[in-house]
This record gives structure tokens, sequence and C-alpha cells, in this order.
């Protein structure tokens, strides 16, 4: 391969190129769907190609190909030269990548059993399973499971002298149950929502989360959510489980802290960020309890990986430290202009940039962004809530172009009254402003609860790219947030 | 470009390997391109060359699906031999009856010669003329410029045969001052009919107007929604429930509903792939030519969209045309939404508005409640008070939630003109007008 990518570079250099970066991708993706006892899904799915990304008179250029002939990479690779040099003449300024990056590694995801070894039929039986277990409930209108594997395979080198192979393996696994009445449809996933959970590793995430054992008591949960009460409305202290605070944690964390949305590169389409930089070091994002840290290693989650797609080191960056915005996702060129402003940032990016294949250029995605876990148990922390509500596994989602006002609804909610559980209710949301939000966070559960969630569905970039994102959470308490729009 | 012969050589070379009762080939060709700017630079500009095969394998009425982006010979006969073996493995789905049989497909005109071959100097040249304005008005200019040949090729083993070829240019922006920001978009099948330097004037008129917004109480308000926000509504309405698998399974608003009145009687929405306002898109993904579907007539819930296994759960009922690629679990879904547009200007429904909100569109709408199509979302880019029939000042963005068939059954008013807004996937486009809406709750503000 490595007679390819020097062919490539060599082409970008010859067409004036000061700096040059290919790509060459394999994904293989596995998916199998079973909705009401019959597979509606069972797909293989393998796509190959390169991108070549450059700088030319100072500017970007970027090139792809599903065809990697020499005859195509000389193609393409001039291509993208001719795109930056037509970049630069709308241009005032010119791109600063800062200190070269040089790394000749591989890196391969840690994986117990390949989950391309285990047969069709063993997948199908445990989702078949799943299936008789959720619609032996009467009342059930759906029930649907799935499971998802991709096997990536990616070379990267560069002009500055990288060299980097990497293997990465997802296993992903979920039953999305539906119960449907008088107008009204209820529903319970898991291990989450959006049709599954997912992390870096091999089919013992598959046997871990044991699909058939949960899918009775989620469909059982979805019938029951029919004649539930309205969650209702009011002003209250909150208390998210693991999955929606992930998603929050995504929402009004990740994406505000990607240092490329601040600088305004997503504004006509993903948005902004309030986490502007005069903010950064010195903004109160939450109330002490808060730290989120940013990773690239920790086991199993999602955004694991040994390098990201401009060739820096994945690793972990504090991003909000006993309540304090301390840090940003950043790529080599976020990085330097950050640098600018603030010359105690770091100088290096810290390896956030992916790209959604080989077709689309990296941008800034999230690695696993997690809230780190405090001391309460989840029992202890019910007994110390006087009242509230409880609110379980995301539904619906929203939230402005600068990360400030959301609004999310969830599967299931329960109500706190004295210390315990109370009833259930249904169609519960709850909306806020995110440093205020943060700031009422008076609580997080411990270790025993924290998990770090997968998240398959992140868009952004134009043309458009879907990220999968990791963030650990355990469940943790919100002080005076509105609940219950719809009540 | 690729071409309908080569298309067609790997679509041949695919049905001609295969060993299944019944197979089918969806061809995807694509060279696209895309020059993006933000802060005034162009900061991503690229380009992509990409062809994909997917193969439908079916053994009885075992299913399995393949697909590769490589198409040599040896490959595409390796492909052939996966899909089969993956239906192999399969239980049967007694719901399967068959692929659909081939019926004449009407071939339309949606290439343009000016697109396809639009250089990455052209577009740099269209996107100077957005910066210049954004800079000579002290403005930060972002958004895209995009061009692009897409080709499709279905054909399955029962004589389907459909080839299509289209082209599509689209030029958006975002202008933003220190506290406001102004939107404007466009896009058309022939590049040249796009003026970048119009859209850019419509968008720092309006990032200029929208300086120093004040707040405004959430609460139910008369709304005048450009047609980008209407198309939104109309976007997830389809979504949501103008699908025959929704209505089937329950999940709709339609569901029971046929022949009910389920908004105002000035709402009439249809879907037609023939319509040369939309996106021209002349058959679905399984071969099927698209049939022009009644969904809302005069407020009259009239009908759902049809793919092949949705049309095979109902006596009588045939595919309309608007099935997705396979493997597919949520069902068929319009692809070609119009929406009767009125006779009211915008500057008429201004006038006779004593006091409402001016939405330009709306930012990350997702439903709340899907079976009353109760959606909520941000405004963005552009959002002003109307006071006494002129707009007075501009508003901080607010959040609505809101049901859509409630607030289609409160359109007092709608414009004369309808706007196609390409809504990002394939062929996808809504054809929308201007709407005057009364009683639109918001339910929330935010601080910008």
């Amino acid at each position: 391969m490595r007679e390819t990518t020097e062919r490539a570079l060599d082409v970008c250099r010859s067409h004036g190129a000061t700096y040059a970066d290919i790509r060459i991708v394999r994904r293989e993706n596995q998916n199998i769907t079973v909705k009401n006892g019959i597979v509606q899904t069972l797909s293989l799915d393998d796509d190959f190609g390169f991108g070549v990304r450059v700088i030319a008179d100072g500017a970007w250029g970027f090139a792809s190909s599903n065809q990697l002939t020499g005859a195509e990479i000389d193609r393409v690779a001039a291509q993208a030269v001719t795109i930056a040099r037509a970049s630069a003449t709308a241009n005032d300024s010119k791109v600063e990548l800062g200190p070269p990056e040089v790394h000749v590694d591989s890196y391969k995801t840690p994986v117990h059993i390949d989950p391309f070894d285990v047969s069709l039929e063993d997948k199908i039986d445990v989702l078949i399973a799943a299936d008789k277990e959720a619609r032996a409930v009467k009342g059930l209108a759906l029930a649907q499971g799935s499971m998802g594997f991709l096997r990536e395979t990616k070379t990267f080198a560069s002009s500055e002298g990288s060299y980097i192979e990497q293997t990465l393996v997802e296993s992903g696994l979920g039953i999305t149950v539906r119960a449907v009445a008088d107008g009204e449809m209820q529903q319970r996933s898991y291990p989450n929502s959006f049709g599954r959970h997912q992390g870096t590793g091999g089919y013992e995430i598959i046997q871990k989360w044991d699909l058939p054992g949960n899918a009775r008591r989620a469909a059982e949960e979805a019938v029951a959510l029919l004649s539930a009460p309205q969650c209702p409305s009011k002003t209250t202290t909150l208390i998210l489980d693991g999955p929606q605070l992930a998603l929050q944690v995504h929402e009004s964390c990740g994406h505000p802290i990607e240092l490329d949305r601040v600088y305004g590169t997503e504004a006509a389409f993903a948005g902004t960020s309030f986490l502007t930089p005069d903010k950064y070091g010195t903004f109160r994002y939450g109330s002490d309890v808060v730290n989120l840290v940013a990773d690239a290693v920790t086991p199993t989650g999602l955004g694991t990986y040994g390098y990201d797609d401009e060739g820096v080191p994945g690793q972990t960056t504090d991003i909000v430290k006993n309540g304090m915005f301390v840090g940003y996702l950043t790529s080599r060129e976020t990085a330097s202009q950050l640098r600018k402003t603030h010359p105690n940032a770091p100088a290096r990016s810290n390896g956030t940039m992916r790209a959604d294949g080989w077709n689309r250029v990296p941008i800034v995605r999230m690695n696993n962004v997690s809230l780190m876990p405090g001391e309460p148990s989840l029992d202890e922390l019910i007994a110390d809530t006087d009242d509230g509500i409880y609110m379980l596994t995301n539904k619906s989602w929203s939230i402005d172009d600068k990360r400030l006002n959301f609004q999310f609804g969830t599967e299931m909610a329960y109500e706190i009254k004295n210390g315990k559980l109370g009833q259930m209710v249904k169609n519960a949301t709850y909306t806020g402003i995110t440093p205020k939000f943060w700031g009422g966070c008076d609580a997080v559960c411990n270790t025993d609860h924290w998990n770090v969630w997968g998240t398959t569905n992140c868009g952004k970039g134009q043309p458009g790219q879907t990220a999968h994102t990791g963030h650990g959470t355990a469940p943790a308490r919100f002080r005076n947030v509105q609940v219950g729009l719809l009540g | 470009m690729i071409g309908k012969a080569r298309l067609k050589a790997i679509a041949d070379t695919i049905l001609s390997a295969a060993n299944a009762d019944q197979t089918e080939v969806l061809v995807n060709g694509q060279d696209l391109a895309l020059t993006r700017f933000a802060a005034n630079s162009i900061h991503q500009n690229v380009s992509e060359t990409d062809v994909s095969v997917r193969v439908r394998s079916i053994v009885g009425k075992k299913i399995g699906v393949a697909s590769s982006n490589d198409v040599s010979e040896q490959a595409l006969k390796g492909l052939v031999r996966k899909a089969e073996t993956v239906a192999s493995f399969q239980q049967q789905n007694p719901e399967f009856r068959s692929l659909p049989e081939p019926l004449p497909v009407r071939e339309v005109d949606a290439y343009s010669e000016s697109t396809a071959g639009y250089s990455a100097e052209a577009r740099a040249k269209g996107v100077r003329t957005i910066l210049e304005q954004s800079r000579s008005h002290d403005m930060q200019a972002s958004g895209a410029f995009s061009t692009g040949t897409e080709e499709t090729m279905i054909a399955n083993s029962l004589g389907v045969s459909a080839y299509h070829c289209g082209t599509m240019a689209t030029v958006m922006t975002v202008i933003m001052g220190s506290n406001s920001a102004g939107y404007a978009a466009d896009a058309a099948q022939d590049v040249s009919r796009l003026d970048p330097s119009d859209i850019a004037r419509i968008a720092v008129d309006k990032a200029i107007r929208s300086k120093n917004p004040t707040p405004i109480d959430p609460g139910s308000y008369t709304v005048i929604l450009e047609s980008d926000a209407v198309a939104t509504m109309m976007f997830y309405l389809g979504y949501l429930g103008l699908g025959a698998q929704s209505m089937q399974e329950n999940r709709s608003f339609m569901s029971g509903r046929i022949g009910q009145k389920i908004t105002g009687n000035n709402i009439t929405i249809w879907d037609d792939g023939f319509d040369p306002r939309g996106i021209m898109f002349p058959f679905d993904y399984e071969g099927v030519p698209k049939q022009k579907v009644m969904l809302i007539e005069e407020g009259i819930a009239r009908g759902v969209v049809y793919d092949t296994a949705s049309a095979q759960r109902e006596v009588g009922q045939v595919s309309t045309g608007h099935g997705l690629p396979a493997p597919n679990t949520m069902g068929p879904i319009p692809t070609s939404l119009f929406m009767k547009p009125g006779v009211a200007t915008q500057e008429e429904m201004i006038a006779s508005t004593k006091k409402g909100i001016w939405v330009t569109r709306f930012h990350y709408v997702n439903p709340v409640h899907p079976v009353k199509a109760i959606l909520t979302g941000m405004t963005r880019d552009g959002t002003f008070l109307i006071e006494d029939g002129k707009i007075t000042r501009p508003l901080k963005n607010l959040r609505f939630t809101q049901s859509i068939l409630e607030a289609f059954s409160h359109a007092e008013m709608l414009g004369r003109d309808l706007k196609m807004i390409k809504m990002g996937f394939g062929g996808f486009a809504t054809c929308a007008p201007a709407a005057k809406i009364n009683g639109f709750t918001f339910t929330g503000t935010t601080e910008f």
C-alpha cells in the first residue's frame, strides 16, 4: 500500500501542494433487523475508496474516488490540487497546520470475539428470541430488534511522513417495542433508543447486553405507558438515566466544544457555539460536580481509536473541570488558530478529526465525551430527592444552533415523591438553557452506574457526514428544571 | 458522468450471474462537488466520484441484500453470490410475494450540461460574489455551493429496467453580523439559473435587519412562515404519516382518517415526481414509475404513498412508486411533495397582521409526538416581530412545540409563489408556499 500512497503524495507535490494526505478506506457493514418475528433486513455492505486532501496556494482541496488504480490516483491527486487553487482565489488568509505530525504506527480495536466470525444464524437466533419475549406481552403492536457490525480498515499517509494503518471494529444491538391505542403510541428501547447501542469491540458486546433477557420488561413498560398519566408540567427536580444523559452531554456539551464550530465553519448548517474563545478557561459551564472529559481511549467507547483522520494520536482532554470550561475538541488547524489568541492553549491538536468514509474530509468530531462519575448510588440519589421526576431513554431531541436552548423528550418517566419512585408518567419532556441546566446539577451517580453509551447518528458537515460517538454517563440530578411541556 | 450504457452493463452482469428465484439490482453513479465557505473563506472544497451496486436476491421467500462499490466483473459476480448466500441464511418472509413487474417508465429531461461540467473555479467565482458582499458590510459569510450529477439504474429479473440521470445545483448562505444572521438559498437543475449575487443580497439584507434582536415572551402568535419553514413541516408530515406502512402500523395521523378532515380547507398536498417545479425523478428505488398521489385535498385526508410491499398488504392496491432502497424497514415515504399555493404576496400577509412573528426558517426540528404530528424546533437566521401590519423589530430566536396538523388547520393565507426546497437526500424536494398561520405555539426562548 505504501507504493500507492507515495504515488498519490508525489503527484500532489509535483502539482505544487505544500501539504498532502491520502486515506484509503474500506468499510464492511453487516446489518440484521427482525421485525415482529420476520427477518426484515439481512445485508452485507462493502464500501472502498480513497480521498486525497491537499493544501495548495494556502488553501484546502479534496478529491476522492472509488477506483484505486494508478491512473485514477493521478487524476484525483491532481484534481485535489486544482480544487485547492480554486479555493485560494476566494481567500484572504492561508491555512496554518501548526507543528508537523509524524507517526508510523498501527492500531487495532481489541476484539475478543470477531463479530464477522459469528454465524448469521446465531445472530438471528438472538434477535428472534428477543422478539418472542417482547411479543409475548399482550397489547404490544410492534417489536423491532437489530444488530449491526462494522469493520473499518484504513491507511493514512501524509507528505510529512506519517504512515498509519488502523482496523476499527464495532458491534451493536438493540430492540425497540411499541404499543399503540387511540391515537397514542408508546415505545421502549433496550439498551438504548435510536435503534441500538453500539461500541468498539467484538461480539462480546452482544453477549453482555442480553437482549432476550430484557425484551419482555421493555414490552411490559411500553404497554403500561399507554394507560399512564401525562407527565405533569412544572418546575421541579429532574433525575436523568444514563442513556438520556448521554444525549444531553452530546448535544449541550459535545457539539459546542467542537472548535471548528466555534470558529464558524458549520455556521450555515449545524450552527455555531455559545462557548466562544473568550470563555476558554474562564467560563463556569456547570456546578462543581460537573467534570467532563473527551477521550479516544476508553475501552468499548464508540469514539475510541488509535489515530484521528489527520494522523494525530487519540488522547484524553479535560473539557469541564469542577464546573469550569477548560478544553475544546480540536484539529491541527483550529488548535493553531486558538494559540493566536490564547498562547497557553496546547500547540497540538487533541486528535478529533474524523471523516465519514473515504469520500469525505475529516472534520472535528466528538470521540468519547463523558460526564465523570460521582459518589451516590441511584437508590441513594432517589432517596435523597423529596419531589421530582426520573426520566429514562431519549425519544425526541432538539437544540438551538448555538447549543443553548434544548428540549428533550424521553420514552418513560416516574414521579419521585418523598425519596421514592412514584407512578409512571408518559410523554415526558424537559427544557432548559445549557449553562443554567448544568449549573443546577448537584449529584452524579457512581462508577457502578457509569457506562459508555454509543451514538451512531451524529450528523454534521456538507456533504452530510454521520459520526459514531461515545458518551460515558451515570444518572445525575438537576434542580429547578421545567418539565412536561405537553402537560 | 458514467452513462446509461455502463450502468446497464453493470446491471446486466449482475442479472446474468444470478441464480436466485428473483433478483433486483440498483446501480447508483455519482459525480458530485461542493465548495463550502465560512468566516468569509473557502474552508472545504470537495469532489467525489463513485458507483455503488446494491443487489436484492430472493430465494423462495428468503431475501438477502448485499452492496459494494467495486464494479469489476469479478467483484460483481462475487456480489451476487454474497446476496444469495445471505438469502440462504434467511428465514422465510411470509409477507413477500414478488418484486415488481415491469411498467412503462416515462423519461424526463433532468440533466443540464452546464451543471454537470461546472468547475471548481466557477464555483469559487460564485462564492467570491457572496464573500465580497459580506465583507463590504463587515459581516461573515458561510454556506455551500454544490453541483453534481446522479445516475440511477434499476433492473430486476422480471424485466424492470429503468434509468434516470439528473443534475442539481444548490447555493445557500448564512451571513452573520455580530449579533444577527440572514439566510438565503436557491436550487436548480441548471446551475446557470442560480444567482449567487442575488442570494447574497437577500441574506445580507436580512442580516442587517436582524441586528440587535430583542426577546419576546413565548406564547401563541400569528406567524408568517417563509417557504423553507413550511417545507420543513411538510417534510415531517410526509415522514411521520403519509406513507402506507406508517398507516398500516397505526403510527400515522392518517390511520383510520381517510376521507376525514385533518387540516383547513385551503390545504392541498400531493406528491408528483414529474412536476418540473420540483426535482423530477420518474421512478422509485424498485423501478416502479411514480404516480401523482393526492394526499390531502382541501383539508380532507385522501391517501398515502405505497411501495411494493405495503401495496401487497392491501387488496387491489398497487405501488405508487415510492419505494426506498432495500433493505427498508420504515416503508415508503413521499419524495416530491407539493402544497397548492394561495394568492397572497408576502407584503399582503404582513399588512394583514396586527401582531405576529416572521420566521425565515427552522433549525433542528424533531417529532415530539409522532401520532399527533407534534414537532419541536427553533427559529433561526432572521426572526422578526410584526405589529400593525409592519415589521417593527428583530427578535431573539424562539422554540416552537406545535402540531403540524393544527397549524395547517389555521393557515389564514398562503403565498402565491411555490419555492422548491431541496431536502438533503437524493432526489427529495418539497415545493412550498409561504404561509400565514394563526395560533402557532412558541414554548421557549434563547439568548440570541
